[in-house]
């Protein structure tokens, strides 16, 4: 394929303003989320790269949208900072290459990791952006102080759009000191009704948890992990707390602070479920007390297996990949309100069934004006949110 | 203010209005008479006063999806209303427009404690769903100091923040879910019991978005565990440049209280005659930092802050020992508005947003244009996220100084722009700060928005007149403004 290089906003807005149809890359490392756009053409972004502004006494940063997240994060660690929302590597998971994935690849598919359940997601910490719509105008919205109520807030509606909006040329983002130390206390083999119970008690209670999950193993058993972070003294404090929180439950294993980490950061890239290309792997949003009784209700999809985290809010499923990836037999057993996203399968199979979870009509029509009002000549990742309708332009 | 010219075709179809309106809700509900009609002629920015054509009060989310096709066929603007304590005259009412009363929908429809969530109607007081939830361990976070009266429909529209979000963010950061009537009367239900929406962020869009893109309906809001102990420290300096330090000192330390709160030498004065606090007098600047948690953590932290303090010139300190006292630190804080309303006749409040690190700078800045501008100014603000609130202090019944004062407002917001930030942390942009937008933001930014307003509302319906500059620029604003003492709800607490 083409590839026009833009390592300024200027070339981005003038490779957008040509109005030829184009996938925008990063790196690369999620070019295989979503459906397979329809262009000839790609913008590749990795020229734009580079922190312009770090402010560690304001928890702020702002970046180019291809700088690479490992340099970010190496560099906040000098300041014993981090991003709050603990964005995933998902590179085992979907088989590429490691290291590589960008914030604005990041930002573009809003993906958070364990953390999420109370520090909030992506879409909480982008304070401001730079960014050029289908149009080849370069905007602005947001800033870069926390607290700002002026207009529409498109940060948040662009985040997780999938580069079909608008494409970022720079994210300001919000930071947030690192915890101190942290330890996970854990359960071992709950099923999943009494897991996510333990879960939702904990993370109802005042132990200021950080991370919930649970984690089915090959043999039958599971993990049922649950984590403190903070400053020394309260983390041992709150441990006392969980612990008699959970007593009466068996007897809890207590991770120190390096096994802690390890197993939280294999959570957070769903290491568990990595590693075998013939499977397809969902994405599951749902609230927590649904999650056992759709664990039961995949049974019947033969060989399902699954992870929880967000102490139950986001299952983590792998499937036989057959030719629909079991797309509609899934979506049919998903309780009211809860979706579904296809998040690995071959270019084949995702394109052939709805990636992302079908919308009704309405909402669906509001989505399609919402992106004209920014890529009105369908310009931007043409059909990687979903198929194109019949006669919309290359699609 | 300005308001766009009233659209004469539509005044005239006003019986036609009056006669689908009373098909849809029973007549009582349909809001005629002039002087009842005057109950909603201004919400909390009280000098801009307007009546609507009609008032109507539905009950069901069925009546407001009828209501705004009737709206849409009559091409009738709709400005829709909460608690009408709003600070930047988001539900001011249009001449040729209906106001669309949403108090009616004032029920709590679940609340799912195991998920942390519960499910509202947008009439529901902010303060009513923490209240509804208290007795299990539970609060709604965010914590506008109108919460006893303004609503969670408010609050969504306005994204209000309050003095915790500090640590707790924002009405977007502990919204979920949201069901929106269109323009269309369509019934569109976005996110819900779970922490993440199929599709384009429209929860994070809708919150903030001041009214213009559809009425909100039902609003699924994220509930947390109270946290364990609560404690503050009240802390004087003698200079503000030296609390703003520690407070920069404070956050650069990794330490993220549940507030900071910050009052110059004016402040502390005036606050003290009205409350006697027990605020120390020789200080020219205090904050109250308080902390929140398991209480080793919150002791642990206040040893730290106290380090910090003393590190950065502090005068006095005092750690609060019960809640009584944390309670009294607060009670001056909470009283600075009305306070200063027994010195002023007039008063208007400014809320710009800025990089913590430019405070003291700004503050300097602001006290110079003080002396230009020949009006005083009290600042009492959220200084941990750097949201300033300084009040300027007029008489409106002396001749020039409303537009000093006004001059004065629109000076401040300006060079919070200038030095990084944003012309409203929490009040919305409104009618007030609408000719200003084009100070933060470029001619195509707001292009962009536009755009985006009109794939939602293409007759452009909704509130209009609001947060976009008019065409024809002819004021510059940025301030909630008390006119003779005459404060809308007087009895809320304002900080």
């Amino acid at each position: 394929m083409r590839v026009i290089d833009a390592d300024s906003e200027a070339a981005v807005a003038d490779a957008i303003s040509g109005g030829i149809p184009l996938e925008i890359i990063g790196s690369g490392s999620k070019l295989c989320l979503g459906r397979p756009v329809s262009a000839d053409l790609q913008l590749s972004l990795a020229g734009l790269t580079g922190i312009t502004l770090f402010e560690p006494n304001e928890l702020v940063m702002s970046v180019r949208a291809a700088t690479r997240l490992a340099d970010i994060e190496a560099l906040l660690a000098t300041e014993g900072q981090t991003l709050a929302f603990e964005p995933p590597d998902l590179s085992r998971l979907l088989g590429v290459a490691a290291g590589g994935q960008t914030l604005g690849g990041i930002v573009a598919s809003n993906l958070s990791g364990p953390r999420r359940a109370v520090a909030g997601g992506v879409r909480d910490h982008v304070l401001g952006m730079r960014a050029v719509n289908g149009r080849g105008e370069i905007f602005r919205a947001g800033g870069r102080v926390v607290k700002n109520v002026t207009g529409f807030d498109l940060c948040k509606l662009l985040t997780g759009s999938y580069g079909t909006l608008a494409v970022f040329t720079e994210v300001t983002i919000k930071l947030l000191p690192a915890a101190e130390t942290e330890v996970t206390l854990a359960l071992a083999d709950l099923g999943p009704q009494a897991a996510v119970t333990v879960m939702c008690r904990a993370m109802g209670s005042s132990a200021g948890i950080s991370g919930a999950a649970w984690l089915p193993d090959q043999r039958g058993g599971s993990l049922t992990a649950l984590r403190l972070e903070g400053f020394a003294p309260s983390v041992e404090a709150r441990k006392q707390r969980l612990l008699g929180i959970l007593g009466g439950t068996r007897e809890a294993q207590l991770w120190s602070e390096t096994a802690s980490r390890v197993w939280w950061r294999d959570l957070r890239d769903v290491a568990p479920l990595a590693g075998d290309s013939e499977r397809a792997i969902w994405k599951i949003s749902l609230a927590a007390t649904q999650a056992p009784a759709l664990l039961e209700s995949l049974k019947t999809l033969g060989d399902a297996r699954a992870l929880l985290d967000w102490g139950g809010a986001l299952m983590w499923l792998s499937l036989p990949c057959q030719s629909d990836a079991q797309a509609s037999s899934l979506r049919r057993l998903l309780p009211a309100g809860a979706h579904a996203m296809l998040v690995k399968a071959p270019a084949a199979v995702r394109a052939g069934v709805p990636v992302f979870h079908p919308l009704p009509p309405a909402q669906a029509m509001l989505e399609e004006r919402v992106r004209h009002s920014f890529d009105p000549h369908l310009v931007l990742n043409p059909g990687r949110r979903a198929a194109a309708p019949p006669g919309e332009g290359e699609c | 203010m300005r308001m766009p010219d009233p659209d004469q075709l539509a005044i005239e179809r006003r019986p036609a209005l009056l006669d689908g309106l009373r098909r849809i809700v029973p007549g009582e509900a349909v809001v005629v008479d002039r002087d009842a009609l005057s109950a909603y002629d201004c919400d909390a920015l009280s000098v801009y006063r307007q009546r609507p054509l009609a008032a109507v009060l539905p009950e069901t989310t069925a009546q407001v999806a009828q209501i705004l096709r009737l709206c849409r066929d009559l091409a009738v603007k709709v400005v829709p209303r909460g608690g009408g304590t709003g600070l930047s005259g988001g539900a001011l009412p249009v001449a040729d427009g209906l106001l669309l009363a949403m108090g009616r929908f004032n029920k709590i429809l679940s609340i799912d404690l195991d998920n942390r969530t519960a499910r509202v109607q947008p009439g529901v007081t902010n303060l009513a769903i923490s209240k509804a939830v208290e007795a299990n361990g539970f609060y709604y976070a965010p914590d506008p100091s109108s919460q006893i009266a303004c609503t969670i429909g408010g609050n969504v529209s306005e994204n209000s923040g309050g003095v915790h979000c500090l640590k707790y963010g924002m009405t977007t950061n502990n919204v979920l879910g949201l069901e929106l009537v269109t323009i269309d009367g369509e019934i569109l239900r976005f996110g819900g019991n779970f922490m993440e929406q199929a599709g384009f962020d429209m929860v994070g869009l809708l919150v903030g978005a001041e009214g213009l893109l559809g009425v909100v309906t039902e609003v699924t809001v994220r509930l947390l565990p109270k946290p364990e102990t609560q404690r503050a420290a009240l802390i004087g300096f003698p200079s503000n440049r030296a609390a703003a330090d520690a407070v920069a000192a404070i956050i650069a330390a990794g330490i993220v209280p549940a507030a900071i709160e910050m009052m110059d030498r004016a402040a502390i004065q005036v606050t003290e005659d009205f409350v006697h606090a027990g605020y120390p007098l020789t200080v020219e600047a205090l904050l109250i930092v308080e902390l929140d948690g398991p209480s080793v953590e919150v002791d642990h932290l206040l040893e730290r802050v106290e380090r910090i303090a003393r590190a950065a010139g502090s005068q006095t300190l005092a750690l609060s020992d019960s809640e009584a006292e944390r309670l009294t630190y607060w009670a001056g804080r909470k009283a600075a508005f009305p306070a200063v309303g027994r010195i002023s006749r007039d008063y208007i409040v400014v809320d710009g947003s800025i990089p913590r690190g430019k405070m003291p700078d700004v503050l300097d800045d602001i006290a110079a244009m003080s002396v230009r501008h020949g009006l005083r100014v009290v600042n009492v603000f959220h200084a941990g996220d750097g949201n300033l609130h300084p009040l300027i202090l007029f008489d409106a019944s002396l001749p020039g100084q409303l537009p000093a004062a006004e001059a004065f407002a629109a000076d401040i917001l300006r060079r919070c722009v200038e030095v990084g930030g944003v012309l409203t942390g929490e009040h919305g942009v409104g009618i007030e700060k609408r000719d200003l937008m084009l100070a933060q933001f470029s001619e195509v930014d707001l292009l962009q928005q536009r755009r985006l307003k009109d794939a939602f509302d293409p007759l452009r319906l909704f509130n209009p007149g609001k947060v976009f500059p008019l065409l024809h620029r002819c004021i510059d604003g940025g301030q909630m403004m008390v006119s003779g003492g005459n404060l809308a709800f007087a009895d809320l607490p304002r900080f």
